[in-house]
């Protein structure tokens, strides 16, 4: 395996890691207050809807000229890297509350709780709910696979990534019937980030016909340059901003 | 809110997200780019610099608002 593809691998499995958590969170909660099989069918289904999704877009976009989806593919990276990063500096310099899934689980329990008494047979609540959270999440699992993938010319080695990334969520999850809470949310987020807006530099910066110095080897600096970066700024807001503790989730963002 | 709304709404909290400018200083930056590279002038730097500055802007305007 090449360098190239380690960080295709790497990139894709750590970003649907985190799609995975939130997706789980959700069905654990209605699942275990509510009715597992309503979730689970609400989980198989829009698993179904994903795959037919999958299946209309992948081929479109490997058919378009690499040099505009780069570009395309490209921005998109960036813009979602940035508002990545963005949030992460804000959690970490103490200006927007940490995401935790424990609360979050806790909340999605007391909705699911509150929304009326269950009968026997199936709960359509909990049915909705799985699939809404299941298929917003995974829509974002499929479009990182698919836009890493075509961009290295490598769509199956990212979908095994992100198949791999979700199996492993679901396997952890299930195990332990609890949110994954241990899991270091925001660290990931902050790492996803970093590689959303390095790639996204790079694919788009070669779309638009931008000649790196180096040729692929840029994407070695570019990585830890946005790193170091990012963490500068947290450092430099948190030195700024002095208490965090009076600021902390602060920002409507 | 009808279910083209709420459609709406996801795709432009997917896309856009929390802060607009960073999807147009992404854009804007990506098309000088091309002219740039069109024209056969020497354009790697700008994403880079656009990106640096739109980060810190958008962060630092977020802090702002709170002190």
């Amino acid at each position: 395996m090449t360098g190239t593809q380690i960080g295709l691998v790497a990139s894709v499995f750590i970003a649907c890691t985190v799609e995975a958590i939130e997706a789980l969170t959700i069905v654990l909660a209605v699942g275990t207050t509510r009715s597992w099989r309503s979730a689970m069918i609400g989980v198989g289904v829009a698993l179904a809807v994903l795959a037919v999704v999958t299946a209309a877009l992948g081929p479109a976009l490997t058919a378009l000229p690499i040099n505009v989806l780069r570009a395309v593919i490209g921005g998109l990276l960036l813009t979602f890297g940035l508002q990545w990063l963005r949030k992460a500096i804000l959690r970490a310099s103490g200006l927007k509350a940490l995401h935790d899934e424990a609360a979050a689980f806790a909340k999605e329990t007391e909705l699911a709780q509150a929304a009326g008494i269950l009968d026997a047979g199936f709960d359509g609540y909990s049915f909705l709910v799985s699939f809404k959270g299941v298929l917003l999440e995974g829509l974002e699992v499929v479009f990182i696979a698919l836009t890493f993938g075509s961009n290295q010319k490598d769509v199956p080695l990212a979908a095994a990534a992100a198949l791999a990334a979700v199996l492993a969520v679901a396997c952890a999850g299930f195990a332990l019937k609890a949110p994954l809470a241990r899991v270091p949310e925001n660290t990931l987020k902050f790492v996803v980030g970093v590689m959303l807006t390095s790639f996204g530099l790079f694919w788009g910066g070669e779309g638009v016909h931008a000649d790196w110095p180096g040729g692929d080897t840029a994407l070695l600096v570019l990585i830890p340059a946005v790193a170091l970066f990012a963490i500068g700024m947290s450092a430099g807001m948190r030195r700024r901003l002095g208490d965090p503790d009076r600021l902390r989730g602060a920002v409507g963002v | 809110m009808t279910r083209t709304q709420g459609f709406l709404r996801f795709l432009w909290d997917f896309v856009i997200g929390d802060d607009w400018r960073i999807a147009l200083a992404v854009t804007s930056a990506l098309l000088l780019t091309l002219v740039l590279s069109n024209n056969g002038a020497t354009s790697w730097w700008l994403l880079p610099l656009v990106v640096a500055a739109t980060l810190s802007a958008s962060v630092w305007g977020a802090g702002r608002k709170q002190t």
